[in-house]
């Protein structure tokens, strides 16, 4: 993976993802801007919303040894997973043993954080998206590029065209009305619902009192999962867990309007355990740590584990907007991304550690964030875990060498004031008519396409002494 | 009133216009404007790079500089949003609750919140023949939450035809240290935002950060865009011809 800056640089170029990406996340900003705006309270809802989520991870011990004995007590089965790899061992030992070369699949991001995909073909699965969106992601052997919608980037046209070349049951005829790919795509799928033997699906919310499983979609592939395969594995993070049913009520209206703008999303699925003649006859539960306990241990970073998924910050998220979520690495895009990807992963690889630098802390997500996660501190936060890893190194950065330097000068006004007449004699003497175009060094990537006005030769300070003696 | 001026290590050396511009102004207001020397920088360029130690080094330094003044105004929204929003967050990653009283004792304000909720004014007897748009830094509108008060106050600058920027609410894409970690973006940011001030036939684009300014003003003047950069004080301060 490559580090934010490269990636963004070559998505600036990809003048289709510009477009659809541009118009996509306009059209969606605008509805969840309607849908909060007509519900009266809608901050103080955001205020409920984030009072759960902080109690549900202040005692979550005791909240997933409830979960799990009221999953088995429903017939299901808890696994724990602590990382990803353990997480996809489990998975492909209970597709395995249950007899399957084949999976369907509903969206979960937590299957894409643990590489599931990947992982199932490895032992020879085929795992089958059923959401059109992620259907149309796997067809292309493309990356997703938003939480909610993964192929934003794609526009219809090209939907249609994919979908022409690689769905035996789509037509020549196929056009891009999004009816038409809906029935192109539930052709397609339905042979593959019903030869199923194994589904596996993520979740939105983990009902602890009653070990339910609560999934919010909007086209019903998600139900077909979780109804029609005698077996269900359902993988999610040890975060997804809420107390009570009676929080429900707050995360059904906060996470509709603010992920799709809905008043309710059209289909909310609630499953518990297995019922005899009813849905799935084994029901397994993959309860996923990888990195969420040591990021539960910071103070600052672990409001970002209040995440709901509702993919609301990167709607808003003007660095997203021309950089599309592929920049942020393949798992969690947008500004959720970039302060979740490096608790999760760390940030020991330049391409981890270059994610909380990739905004410009305008602040716009923390506004909408339905759980109210101050995004941009965490963010400033993360810099800090980055910077103090460097510090670690042998040989200092030459960043940090700069950013120490700066630190001394400006740590003694007498030495500030030298620095100010040299720099201002040396700033002078790079410009020409009164602005600088090219400046050395790392502050060469500022005159690429800016201009720095030339400094005055009288700083301000020394105005003021001349001033008043 | 005895106003202490706090002027950003950036101004002090790029745009010094500013901070005269703030004395003038208050001066003519019938205040009076003190500059404490021990000033430098306020840490926000180490703290919002992660340079966390050092950002809480220069804060303490501030404070000190700072340290029993009625009341310290800053004509720069990120500075002043470093000192209110950002010195609590820095005691607390320094561990430090000395540094976190001494930044609770101070009184700092942008500029336009000083003139509209201290001062209680709105006209400060400006006078600027031109079309203006203004830009809100995210830093003055989200951080600080000045809402409308430096709209408030152009509205009342005679001969100033104020008009709105489109999309004005989105960042210019300076964010510090972003625009050159990540220039292509910040780029891709400012071409966007310098579209926009061009699409409102303004001969000047305001807000209250030079940073911001710096940023869409290097792009405009990169790209010969005719449209000037002027800080919000600059043009409070002028008074026209006698």
């Amino acid at each position: 993976m490559p580090k934010f800056a490269a990636a963004a640089r070559s998505a600036l170029a990809d003048t289709g993802l510009r477009r659809n990406l541009r118009g996509g996340i306009a059209a969606a900003r605008e509805r969840e801007a309607a849908a909060a705006a007509e519900l009266g309270g809608w901050d103080d809802l955001r205020e409920a919303g984030r009072a759960i989520r902080d109690a549900a991870l202040l005692d979550l011990d005791a909240h997933l040894e409830e979960l799990e004995r009221a999953v088995t007590e429903a017939g299901g089965t808890v696994h724990w997973a602590a990382d990803a790899a353990e997480a996809c061992e489990i998975v492909t030992g209970l597709v395995r043993a249950a007899g399957a070369d084949e999976v369907v699949k509903a969206s979960s991001a937590t299957t894409r954080e643990i590489g599931l995909t990947a992982a199932l073909a490895r032992a020879g699965v085929t795992a089958r998206e059923t959401a059109l969106a992620d259907l149309a992601v796997q067809l292309g052997d493309d990356e997703p590029s938003h939480l909610l919608s993964p192929a934003l980037h794609r526009d219809r046209a090209e939907i249609r065209e994919l979908f022409r070349r690689t769905m035996p049951a789509a037509g020549p005829d196929l056009t891009d009305d999004p009816a038409g790919l809906a029935a192109a795509v539930r052709v397609h799928l339905r042979e593959r619902f019903l030869r199923a033997r194994v589904a596996v699906t993520g979740a939105n919310f983990l009902v602890a009192e009653t070990g339910t499983l609560v999934v919010l979609e909007s086209e019903g592939n998600a139900r077909m999962c979780l109804t029609l395969p005698g077996t269900l594995i359902s993988v999610a993070g040890i975060d997804k867990v809420v107390p009570t049913w009676a929080d429900m009520e707050v995360f059904l209206q906060l996470l509709p309007r603010s992920s799709s703008g809905d008043r309710m999303t059209p289909y909310v699925a609630t499953s518990t355990g297995v019922t005899a003649g009813d849905g799935p006859r084994a029901f397994h539960l993959v309860l996923l740590d990888n990195g969420r306990t040591r990021a539960l241990a910071d103070e600052v970073g672990r409001t970002a584990l209040r995440c709901i998924r509702c993919s609301a910050c990167m709607n808003v998220c003007p660095v997203y907007e021309r950089a599309g979520g592929r920049a942020y690495g393949p798992v969690y895009p947008g500004p959720i991304g970039a302060i979740l990807t490096p608790q999760l992963r760390g940030v020991d690889s330049a391409a981890d550690a270059s994610l909380p630098y990739a905004s410009t802390l305008c602040g716009a997500c923390a506004d909408v964030c339905p759980v109210k996660i101050d995004i941009p501190d965490v963010l400033v936060h993360l810099r800090g875990t980055v910077v103090e890893s460097r510090r670690r190194r042998p040989v200092p950065p030459p960043e940090l060498m700069l950013m120490r330097g700066l630190a001394w000068t400006m740590g003694d006004p007498r030495r500030y004031e030298t620095a100010l007449r040299r720099g201002t004699r040396w700033a002078r003497l790079l410009s020409r008519g009164g602005r600088i175009r090219r400046l050395p060094g790392l502050l060469g990537k500022w005159t690429e396409a800016r201009d720095l006005p030339a400094p005055p030769s009288e700083s301000f300070r020394a105005w003021w002494t001349r001033r008043r003696p | 009133m005895r106003v202490a001026l706090s002027v950003a290590c950036f101004d002090d050396a790029l745009f010094p216009g500013t901070g005269k511009a703030v004395t003038v102004l208050l001066e003519r207001l019938g205040h009076e404007v003190a500059y404490p020397p021990g000033q430098t920088c306020c840490g926000q360029i180490h703290w919002t790079t992660g340079y966390h130690r050092e950002a809480a080094d220069l804060a303490r330094a501030y404070t000190a500089a700072f340290e029993g003044c009625e009341v310290v105004v800053a004509p720069s929204a990120s500075c002043a949003a470093t000192v209110r929003d950002g010195y609590p967050r820095i005691a607390r990653t320094a561990r430090d609750p000395g540094l976190a009283r001494a930044a609770e004792g101070l009184a700092v304000y942008e500029l336009t919140e000083f003139l509209v909720d201290v001062l209680g004014v709105t006209d400060v007897g400006a006078y600027f023949p031109h079309r203006v748009t203004y830009h809100p830094s995210c830093q003055s509108a989200r951080t600080l939450g000045v809402a409308d008060r430096p709209l408030r106050l152009l509205r009342a600058v005679r001969g100033l035809d104020l008009v709105e920027l489109p999309a004005a609410g989105e960042c210019c894409g300076f964010g510090g240290a972003f625009a050159m970690k990540n220039s292509d973006v910040s780029v891709a940011m400012v071409a966007d935002k310098v579209r926009h001030v061009r699409d409102t036939g303004a001969d000047v684009v305001c807000a209250v950060d030079n940073s911001c300014l710096a940023h869409i003003g290097g792009a405009l003047s990169r790209l010969r865009g005719g449209v000037r950069t002027m800080h919000l004080a600059e043009i409070l301060a002028e008074t026209g011809p006698a």
